[in-house]
C-alpha cells in the first residue's frame, strides 16, 4: 500500500468561509435561544409536563448516536484490520468528537438549570443510567482524543490498534447506554422492550456512516481531491446494510409490541392513529428514510452516481431523525396507564383529556439545530489546523486489497 | 427571597439528615404531635389511606389546600401548570362504575424517580417521604419520564410569592412533598386537613410501621390497593374502594 499523506486545508476557499459563517450564525442563534429559555424558563418552548423532552432531545440524541456510529469507519480500519479504511480513520475519529460535543451542548443547554453543570459533573447517583452516560460521554471524548493522537503521532502508532479496540468497545457500551435511557423507564409502554439498545446501535451505525459519506463527498466536491469509486463503493454498500439493519430492529420492536395484547394501544397510536407521529413514521422513516435511500443505493439506475449517494445519505439522516421523533416524543404523548382496566374520564380539575400535544417552538428548534452547527464548526476548524484529510483517495493510491 | 434561601437550605439539610431537631414547641400541641419529637428514621413509614367511597364529585378542597399551602398559584397554561395533587375520575370499563380519587406522588418505597435522577436530587427520606432537593436538581426531567403516576411538574417560569416553608425554583422539578415540614411539626398534610374540614374524611395519614396507628389498623382490617401493583414500587399511598 502506498503511504497515505494527510494535509491541512488551506482555508481560503469560499466554502471554508461560508461554512464558518453559517455555522457561527446558527450557533449564535442557539445560544440566544438557550439564554431566553434560561431567562424566561421553559414556558417559551413547546415542552410541558407531559412531553418533557422535545425537539432539543431529538437533535441531541441524533448527534450522540451519530457520534458513536461515525467512529465505525475508524474501527473497521483498526479493529478489523481493513487497511482499506486507514486513510479515513482520522476524519472518522474527528467527527466522533465534534458530533458528540454538538449533541452534549444541546442536552446541557436545554437543562432547567444549565448553570448547575458542575453539580451534574460532581454529584453522581450511580444507580442512574443518566449519570453513567455522563461518564460514558466524557470517557468517549477522552478516548477519541487519545486514539487520534496515537493515529497521528508516528512514535505512538504501535498502540494505535489497542486504542482502536478500546474506542470500539467503549462506543458499543455508550450506545447501549443511550438506548437504555429509554429502556429503563418502567412507566412508558413505548420503551418497555429490550430491543431498544440494539435498535439504537443499528441506528447509530447508519446515521454515523451517512454523515461520514456526506462529509467525504463535500470534501471531494470542495477540494477536488481525487476520490475513487472503489473507496465509495464499500461504505455505500455498508450504508445499505445498516439501513436494513435498523429496519429489522424497528420491525422486531413493533412485532413484539403487537404480540403483547396489552400494547396494542401504543401500536395503534404510532402506526395508525397518532397524527403527526404516524405520518413521521410512515412517510418520514419508512418511505423517505428507508425505501428511498435503499433504492438510490442499490438500483442500477442510480447506483454509480455520486449525487444519489449524497441524497441517500441525507435521506437516511431525515429518516433517523423522524424515527427518533416518533420514539422520543410519540412515546411520551401516548398516555401512561395508571389505572389498568379503567378509563380516565376526567384528569384533574383542569384536564379533560390525557393526551397531550406538542408543538415545538422556534426557540427549541434553534437550540437543536445549533448542535449540528457546533459539530460543523468544530470540524471545519479542526481540519484547518491539523492534518485530517487524506491528500488523495483515488483508487490507485489505495490499498490493493479492495480490488479483489 | 434572601431570607427564604437560608431557610430553604436549613430545611433541606434537616430533612435529608437522619436526625431532625425536635419540633417547635408551639406545634407540639397539635393532636398528632406524638411524631414531632421523633427523629427521621426508617422506623417510621409515612403513608396515606384514601377511601374513594368518601370522595365526592364537585369537591376540590384538597386541591385548593395544596395550591394554597405550597403557593402553586402561577397563572400559566394547563399543560405546564404545577400539579402536585389532581382529582381523577375513572370509570370501570367492565362495570361502568365511576370513582373519584385524589392522585399525587405515591411516595414509592422503590421510587423510579430516585433511581434515575443523575445527581441524587430526587431522594427518599428514611421515613419514606420522597423529595426533590432544589439545590441539586439540574432540571433534566428524567424523573418525570420515569414516574409511572405522572406526579411531577417542572417549573416552567420564574416564580413569585413563594412560601418559605415550601421552596420551589424555576427550572427544577417538584412534586407532592407530603407537607414534610408540617409532618415534622406534628401536623397532617394540608390536603387531608382540608378534606376533614369539609366533612368528607376521605383521607387519613399515619405511620404504616406503627401497628397501633389508625392507618395500620385500617389497612389490616379492610382491603385496600395500590396503583399499578405490577410495577412493585410499594407506594405509600393506598386506596380503598378502587
Ligand atoms: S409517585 Fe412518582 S414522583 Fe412519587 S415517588 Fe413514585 S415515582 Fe417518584
Ligand atoms: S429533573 Fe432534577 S430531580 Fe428530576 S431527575 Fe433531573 S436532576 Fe433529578
Amino acid at each position: 500500500m502506498k503511504k497515505v499523506t494527510f494535509y491541512v486545508i488551506e482555508g481560503k476557499s469560499f466554502a471554508f468561509y461560508g461554512g464558518i459563517i453559517v455555522s457561527v450564525f446558527f450557533i449564535l442563534l442557539g445560544l440566544f435561544a438557550a439564554y431566553n429559555m434560561e431567562h424566561h424558563g421553559h414556558i417559551i418552548t413547546g415542552m410541558n409536563n407531559q412531553i418533557v423532552w422535545g425537539i432539543p432531545h431529538v437533535f441531541a440524541i441524533f448527534l450522540i448516536l451519530a457520534a458513536s456510529g461515525v467512529l465505525n469507519v475508524a474501527s473497521i480500519s483498526s479493529v478489523f484490520r481493513k487497511i482499506f479504511y486507514n486513510p479515513l480513520a482520522r476524519l472518522s475519529a474527528l467527527l466522533a468528537i465534534t458530533l458528540l460535543i454538538g449533541g452534549l451542548s444541546v442536552l446541557v443547554l436545554d437543562l432547567g438549570r444549565p448553570d448547575r453543570l458542575v453539580v451534574a459533573m460532581t454529584s453522581y447517583n450511580f444507580k442512574s443510567i443518566f449519570a453513567w452516560n455522563i461518564i460514558l460521554y466524557n470517557g468517549f471524548l477522552l478516548i477519541c482524543v487519545v486514539y487520534l493522537w496515537f493515529m497521528m503521532q508516528r512514535s505512538m502508532q504501535r498502540y494505535y490498534p489497542t486504542a482502536g479496540l478500546i474506542a470500539f468497545t467503549w462506543r458499543l457500551i455508550l450506545t447501549t447506554g443511550t438506548g437504555s435511557i429509554f429502556g429503563f423507564l418502567v412507566a412508558k409502554e413505548a420503551y418497555q422492550t429490550a430491543i431498544m439498545a440494539p435498535l439504537f446501535i443499528a441506528l447509530s451505525l447508519s446515521l454515523g456512516l451517512a454523515i461520514f459519506l456526506l462529509v467525504l463527498l463535500i470534501d471531494y466536491w470542495e477540494t477536488h481531491c481525487s476520490l475513487g469509486d472503489g473507496i465509495l463503493t464499500r461504505p455505500k454498500k455498508l450504508l445499505g446494510v445498516f439501513i436494513v439493519g435498523v429496519f429489522y430492529f424497528v420491525l422486531v420492536y413493533h412485532l413484539t409490541h403487537l404480540y403483547f395484547t396489552g400494547r396494542h394501544g401504543i401500536e395503534y397510536f404510532v402506526l395508525a392513529g397518532g397524527g403527526v407521529y404516524t405520518v413521521l413514521f410512515w412517510a418520514g422513516y419508512v418511505f423517505l428514510g428507508t425505501i428511498l435511500p435503499l433504492l438510490l443505493l442499490y438500483h442500477d439506475r442510480f447506483t454509480n452516481n455520486r449525487i444519489s449517494i449524497a441524497v441517500a445519505a441525507l435521506l437516511t439522516i431525515v429518516g433517523g431523525i423522524s424515527l427518533l421523533y416518533v420514539i422520543i416524543i410519540g412515546g411520551q404523548a401516548y398516555p401512561i396507564d395508571i389505572f389498568p382496566g379503567k378509563e380516565i374520564i376526567d384528569y384533574g380539575a383542569m384536564h379533560s383529556s390525557t393526551m397531550y400535544s406538542y408543538t415545538p417552538s422556534i426557540w427549541e428548534i434553534m437550540l437543536g439545530v445549533s448542535g449540528i452547527a457546533i459539530a460543523s464548526f468544530l470540524t471545519v476548524v479542526a481540519v484547518r489546523i491539523l492534518p485530517f484529510i487524506p491528500r488523495s483517495l483515488s483508487d490507485t493510491d489505495l490499498d490493493e486489497t479492495f480490488k479483489h | 427571597m434572601n431570607v427564604s434561601t437560608q431557610n430553604r437550605r436549613d430545611f433541606l439539610k434537616k430533612s435529608a439528615a437522619i436526625t431532625v431537631a425536635p419540633g417547635v414547641l408551639l406545634y407540639s400541641v397539635s393532636p398528632k404531635a406524638h411524631h414531632a419529637e421523633k427523629p427521621v428514621t426508617s422506623e417510621t413509614r409515612w403513608g396515606m389511606l384514601i377511601d374513594t367511597n368518601k370522595c365526592v364529585d364537585n369537591c376540590t378542597a384538597c386541591l385548593d389546600a395544596c395550591v394554597e399551602e405550597h403557593g402553586l398559584t402561577e397563572d400559566v397554561p394547563v399543560e405546564i401548570k404545577p400539579v402536585w395533587i389532581r382529582k381523577v375520575t375513572v370509570r370501570d370499563k367492565q362495570t361502568g362504575r365511576e370513582t373519584f380519587l385524589p392522585l399525587m406522588c405515591q411516595h414509592c418505597e422503590n421510587p423510579p424517580c430516585v433511581d434515575v435522577c443523575p445527581t441524587g436530587a430526587s431522594f427518599k427520606r428514611a421515613d419514606g417521604i420522597v423529595l426533590v432537593d432544589r439545590h441539586t436538581c439540574i432540571g433534566c426531567r428524567y424523573c418525570m419520564m420515569a414516574c409511572p403516576y405522572k406526579a411531577r411538574s417542572f417549573v416552567h417560569e420564574a416564580l413569585e410569592n413563594q412560601k418559605p416553608h415550601s421552596p420551589r425554583g424555576k427550572g427544577t422539578v417538584e412534586s407532592c412533598n407530603f407537607c414534610v415540614y408540617r409532618i415534622d411539626h406534628g401536623m397532617g398534610p394540608a390536603c387531608i386537613e382540608a378534606c376533614e374540614a369539609e366533612g368528607h374524611e376521605a383521607m387519613i395519614y399515619g405511620d404504616m410501621n406503627d401497628p397501633e396507628s389508625e392507618i395500620s389498623k385500617k389497612l389490616k382490617e379492610m382491603s385496600s390497593s395500590v396503583l399499578r401493583p405490577d410495577l412493585k414500587l410499594n407506594p405509600g399511598i393506598r386506596y380503598q374502594g378502587l
